[in-house]
This record gives structure tokens, sequence and C-alpha cells, in this order.
């Protein structure tokens, strides 16, 4: 490919060997390990559900008494097919009973592994099926109407109440919106389990429950079909629970998830073994369910410095690409994060952002990347808010960025009104369409400011990915190598829930999601 | 609806400046222009432009204009009105909190330090709660800082640590404790519907019952955070935006030396 930027590839392809060989050697880790909430989805996908009467998750339950019972490095799959066998029961049933206290799952007779294996793949093909139809009905929606081409508008409701988020939902789709973002309740990443059922009490944003998901796609549909054009959900597939909420998702037809392999390591203090395996799972599954996964590079610009920082989001980039690709999760599926996030008060700052987007651009060139507005010197200042969008939304469409998350005109003030995001709209639809074609008409300076600049960002971010393939990703992440937040390996929440796989393991959505990919 | 783009209206009211009867300026003293924008839960017609304009009277708007009004929806609609406002305020009566203190810069404050109080300074910070969003407390505390003001970390004679974000407040006092900090900065970016005023109060709550309110320089900041309502809830100070580590140091660092903390 030829690169605007005369972009270095042989740098490009060095670095990209480099974070292949940091998945891999996680991955060692990975296969060793499985945690609470992958056994909790295993559950999930075999149709478990429900709360009991003090509402703690049923998923959790049962997790808990295989847990107690020493029994969850075989899997929770094996207890509730052999529970299945010995009962006759359906695993909702077994769970309920287990709810119940009238069952304890590792106390029962075990039955031979391979008629367990055999009961539990009827029910994990039965589910997988309806995953596939999912998508096989995304895919017929967009096969009716038509996908866009441009940036995707993607659009954020944060009202805490599923019901006023879909009122809030629907006049961003008929303004243009192309994806809504259900913003979650903060603190629910740290939750160790998923609530239930339809809510409408949050702070800063809405709990992300399967009920909640439900409800926004029915609506999200009615007003697509209304509309002639199919509008995607998204969700966040972080913290605590993370292939839990991408088996909701799945189920339920989300289009896209926040899914970022170091995320809630870094700025949740989830602790980095937790995660590792956590997000593994989550990427199969949202790799097998068609969903774009957004990573969250962005992020690490809110705490740490645009300009000076810039390689360490090209070279997470270049990890969560890798990363993925081993979930199984195809390049056209991978939202890669960025942000334009450098001070309005930089000299030719614009130039260095035009220049990040295109070096992306080039380097991912099959991602739909997910471009983050300003928002860390947001100040108030609606009026100058309304101009820094505008320069955002610029880059954009000349490097063809493909999630675009709207910027809001009162970003720092409150979570958008209606007005808010109606505004952002109508700037993002003009300056896509009197500056459609503009990338293509025009080329870059031979040795100018924007080709040194990708240079260097470069260079740095391939000599970080070296040095983290020669340490080790996890001893990376202690010494605070990115975004300057230092994790231990023992630290953080979440520790207790990581447990050691036995050889006779066993999770049937691994062969069925990821095949023979693996 | 316009009137076009210059104002032909006659102007007879009196154009002096008259701090007693402060309003707002647009091109003319005391003309009162204000500009407001609103989405009314209606269909967009002629109707809605006239509940609108009737609710900018109500506000207390003379000659409202609409200047604009654009469908987001079948039942919302979105209004821009101008117009001038009729109240007043006597300036000479207006009275506020500020925090009067003197801003040191980097330098002064370690001198004063040395000076002072003889010893090392404890400041810790967090986004507390549920607050997710550390912006706030990371501008000010690492040691980059923030629009060319250089962070916490950074000043001598201050061992500043940044706990971060959602750091529950029962977890920030044993920290405090721990660390015998002298100073505790709590940090509330986002919020919704008033929850961070239930957890700032919270937190003096937790500190007046572990004995230990007035052992410490208690401040918090953020967007929505002004000195005034920080002291009504039991803080030093509050800082909203546009203060920066030195304007915060110097601050805990006077307070410690006249409430005898040194």
């Amino acid at each position: 490919m030829e690169s605007k930027l005369n972009l270095n590839w042989s740098l490009v392809e060095k670095a990209r060997n480099s974070a292949k060989n940091i998945a891999k050697d996680t991955q060692v880790f990975i296969d060793l390990h499985t945690t609470v909430t992958v056994e909790r989805t295993v559950c999930r996908l075999l149709g478990i559900d429900g709360v009991d009467e003090v509402g703690v998750p049923i998923p959790n339950i049962v997790v808990e008494n295989i847990k107690n019972g020493n029994g969850l490095a075989l899997g929770a799959a094996m207890f509730i097919g052999n529970a299945m066998l010995e009962t006759g029961l359906s695993p909702q049933e077994v769970s309920e009973k287990v709810a119940k206290g009238e069952m304890d799952l590792t106390k029962l007779p075990m039955h031979d592994a391979f008629e367990i294996k055999l009961a539990i793949d009827k029910v994990a093909k039965a589910m997988v099926t309806k995953i596939t139809e999912n998508r096989g009905k995304r895919e017929a929606y967009l096969e009716e109407f038509g996908d866009k081409s441009g940036p995707y508008l993607y659009a954020i409701v944060a009202t805490g109440n599923i019901y006023e988020d879909i009122t809030q939902a629907r006049a961003a789709a008929k303004q243009g919106a192309d994806i809504i973002a259900v913003i979650r309740t903060t603190g629910q990443s740290l939750l160790d389990f998923v609530p239930f059922g339809a809510t409408t009490e949050g702070f800063g944003g809405t709990f992300a429950t399967q009920e909640n998901f439900r409800l926004m796609r029915a609506a999200l549909d009615e007003v697509g079909e209304e509309l002639g054009r199919y509008i995607r959900l998204c969700n966040y597939c972080s913290g605590l629970c993370m292939p839990e909420i991408a088996a909701m998702g799945a189920i339920e037809r989300l289009d896209v998830m926040l899914n970022d392999a170091l995320y809630g390591i870094l700025f949740r203090d989830i602790n980095m073994q937790r995660t590792i395996v956590d997000q593994y799972f989550s990427r199969i599954i949202n790799g097998f369910a068609g969903v774009i996964i957004n990573t969250g590079e962005d992020n690490y610009l809110t705490t740490a410095d645009a300009v000076e920082e810039a390689h360490t989001v090209l070279a997470s980039q270049f990890i969560n690409e890798q990363f993925a690709l081993v979930a199984g999760i195809p390049e056209e599926q991978m939202g890669l994060g960025h942000a334009f996030e450098i001070s309005p008060d930089v000299e030719n700052g614009f130039l260095l952002e035009l220049a990040q987007a295109q070096m992306a651009r080039e380097i991912f060139p099959r991602a739909p990347l997910k471009y983050m507005p300003p928002t860390k010197f947001k100040t108030g200042d609606i009026f100058k808010g309304q101009v820094q969008d505008t320069l955002f939304n610029m880059v954009t469409i000349m490097t063809g960025q493909k999630l675009h998350l709207l910027g809001m005109i009162t970003e720092a003030i409150h979570t958008p009104f209606m007005a808010d995001r109606a505004i952002s709209i109508d700037n993002a639809k003009y300056i896509f369409s009197t500056m459609k074609d503009l990338g293509s008409e025009i080329t870059f300076k031979s040795g100018g400011i924007m080709e040194t600049r990708v240079d260097e960002v470069l260079n740095k971010a391939t000599d970080l990915i070296q040095e983290i393939e020669k340490e080790g990703l996890f001893s990376t992440l202690e010494q605070g190598k990115f975004a300057g937040i230092k994790r231990p390996l023992t630290g953080g929440k979440g520790l207790a829930g990581v447990v050691q796989k036995d050889k006779a393991y066993f999770n049937p959505f691994v062969e069925l999601m990821l095949g023979g990919k693996k | 609806m316009s009137e076009g783009q210059y104002s032909l209206e006659v102007k007879e009211y009196d154009k002096n400046l008259d701090l007693t009867k402060l309003k707002p300026y647009g091109d003319t003293m005391n003309d009162g222009k204000v500009q407001v924008s609103f989405t009314l839960p209606v269909e967009d017609n002629e109707r809605g432009v006239e509940a609108a304009l009737q609710l900018a009277r109500a506000m207390g708007l003379k000659d409202p204009n609409c200047a604009h009004h654009g469908s987001l929806d079948k039942d919302f609609t979105f209004y821009v009105i101008f117009g001038s406002l009729t109240h007043t305020v006597n300036y000479e009566e207006v009275h506020v909190q500020t925090v009067e203190v003197e801003t040191m810069d980097m330098v002064e404050v370690g001198e004063y330090i040395k000076e002072h109080i003889k010893r090392d300074v404890v400041i810790i910070g967090a986004s507390t709660g549920t607050d997710a969003h550390t912006v706030g407390i990371d501008a000010v505390m690492n040691m980059k800082g923030f629009a060319g003001h250089y962070g916490l970390e950074r000043y001598p004679m201050i061992e500043a640590l940044n706990l971060g974000s959602q750091v529950e407040n029962e977890e920030f006092i044993k920290k405090a404790i721990e660390l015998k900090a002298d100073v505790l900065l709590v940090s509330q970016t986002v919020t919704q519907k008033d929850i961070h005023i239930q957890n700032l109060t919270n937190l003096v709550e937790l500190l007046e019952a572990e004995g230990i309110r007035d052992k410490v320089v208690l401040i918090c900041g953020g967007p929505r955070i002004t000195h005034e309502l920080a002291k009504e809830l039991g803080y030093d100070a509050g800082f909203g935006p546009g203060k920066f580590a030195g304007d915060i140091a110097s601050f805990a660092i006077t307070e410690m030396v006249e409430r005898g903390l040194a």
C-alpha cells in the first residue's frame, strides 16, 4: 500500500511481529487458567439466567457452589452436564435447585466425561445456533437497508433509566446517529456480577443488563425499520464481567462492544491475570457474534499527554490487534481506538492529530477505527467546544475513521441533553458532506511536519513493543510502561476469581466458536 | 421571525452603568440582551414557538425573539431565543466566599514549607465514590500537571499520592491514616442527580466519626464545585475550573500553619 506519510513499512512489520509474540507468550498463561466470570459465562450460554429471592444472579450462585466444592478447575460445564445426566433436568432447572440449596453440584456422583460432554454439547450447540441466527438477522437488515459507506455517527445515551435512554436513542437515530452506545452506570465495571432486569436508576449511565439490552435492541430495530437504516447498538464489555456481557450481547444482538485487553488493568485496577484471561473468552464470543470491538487506547490520552505518549497508543493498537486475532476476531471487527486529545494550545496540534489518524488508517487498513472526540480540553465554553468538535470531524473525514464518536459541546458540564446531541450530529453531517473527498484530493509534504511526526511515533512505538516482547506483558504493566500506571501482578481487584485449569477442564464454547481458527 | 441583522428599535432607556441595577450587556449599556436555548417536548410548529416565547417572557425576557427552532424528533423541538432581561441585581451588595490566599509558585511553596512546617507535607488525592474520572485529580497531582502548571508530585517538600478513581470513602480514610496525610484532596468530575453532594457529605461524616476531621486539611474540587459549596459541606476549601496545583498547595500549607497542624 502506498503511504501518504512515507511510512517505514519494515518497521511496521517489525512492530507487528513483536506484538504477535507478546500475544503468543501471554496466551500460554491464558490457556492454563479460567475465572469465575468465564465460568458464569458458560452458565449463561447454557441458558442459565435469573436471580434468587434476594437478587443474586443464578450464574453466580452456581459458580460459587462449584468453587466452594473445589470443582472450578474442571469448568462449570462439567458439573452442569453431570447434574443434567444425574437428574434429567435442564441446566436452568438444575441451577434453580442449586439456588434453593437443594443440590450441591460437586457432591453428585460423577458420570462418564464423554457422556457429560455429549449432553452439554447439545445445549451449547442450540445457543451457538441462536447466536448465528442473530448474526444472520443483522446481515439481513444490512442487506435490506444497505450499510453506510462513510463514518458511523456514534452517539451515547446515559440517563440512568433505560426507558428514558430509549426516548433519547430514538431521537438520536432520527437525527442521523448510526450507533447508539448506552453508557454504563459508573462503578458497574467493578461489580463481580451482572445486574438483572430492566433498570431505571443509575449514575452517569445505565446498568448493562440483558433485559436492558433487549429493550434497547427492540427500540432501535423499530426506529431503524421506520428510517430504513440499521441502527447499531453498543455497550461495554469491560470490567470484572467481560465475557458475561459479551455473551449477553451475543444473545441480544448487540453490534459493537467496548472490549480492550488492557483497559481494566490500567484504568479500573482490575488484576492483570484476571483481565487477560477474561478478555480472551469475551473476544471469542464477540468475534463469533460478528460484534465490532472497540479498544480503549483513547483513554491513555486522557491521563497521559497526547503529544508525548502518542506512541503508547500505537503500541497498544498493535497489541490489541494481535490479542483479537488470537481470539478469532477478524480485522473488519477491530475498532482500534485513538483520540483527538492534543491541547488546543499546541501549535500545529491539528497537523499532529491528522498525522496520527492517517498513520492508524494506513497501518490498520481494514480495521473500522474508533475515533474519540476531544474531552480533556473541553472547558465548558460551548462555543469553543463546537470549534474543537469541528476540527475533530475534519480529521475523521479526511482520514477515513469509521466509528466516529460524536463530540459534545457540553462535555465537562453534564451528560448530553437531546439538543446537544442534535447540534453535534448537524456539525458532523455538515463537515462529512462538505469535505467528503478532501482526503483523497490532498497529499502531504514530503519530509514535512506530518511525515516527521509519524516516523517519530512509529519508531518509539516499535521500541516500546520490542521492550515488552523482551520483558513480557505482565512485567511491563508492573513497571508502568502504559499510561504511566503501575499495576502489581497480584494486586487489583478480582484475582481471587482466577483458577488454574485441570487437564480435564471443559468449556464447549471455545471449540464451537473458535472452531478451526485456533 | 427574525428582524434582520441590524436593530432598528429605539433605545429608550438609561445608558449609564449603574452597578446597583446591573444587567447583561449586548452592544449597548443596559440593553439586557441574553440568549437562551432549550428543548420543549412538543412538535415543531407555530404553537410551539409561541410557547417558547411565553416561557422566555416568564423568565423575565422582554421582546423575546425566537431566532431558531428545529425538530429533534416528532415531539421534541429545540429553540434559540434572544431577548432583553428585565431583571437586575445590585452588584454592590453581592458577596461571595472565595479562597483568600495569595498563590505561591512551586519554589515559594517549597520554601514556605521549609520555613514554617519544617517537614514534608503529605497530600493524598482521589476521585472518590463511583466517579471513574481522573482528569481533575490528575491535572492537579500528576508530575506533568496541566496547562503549563506542574502537578503536586513535582513540588519540593510535598509528598503527593494520587489514589486514582473510584476510591471508596472508607478506603480513602484508611489510606489517609496509614500515610499520616496532612491534606486530603477529593475530586468529583462526573455527576448525575447530585450524587457528588451525597458522596462529599459522606466523607466528612466518616472523617468526623474517625475523629480526624480536625487533623487534616480537607479540600474538594471539580467542575461543579465552588468554594461556597465546599464550605457548606464542611470542607476547608473548594476549587473549581481554572485552579491549579499552586492554588491548592498555597491554600493547604497556609491553612496548616494557621490551624497549627504543622
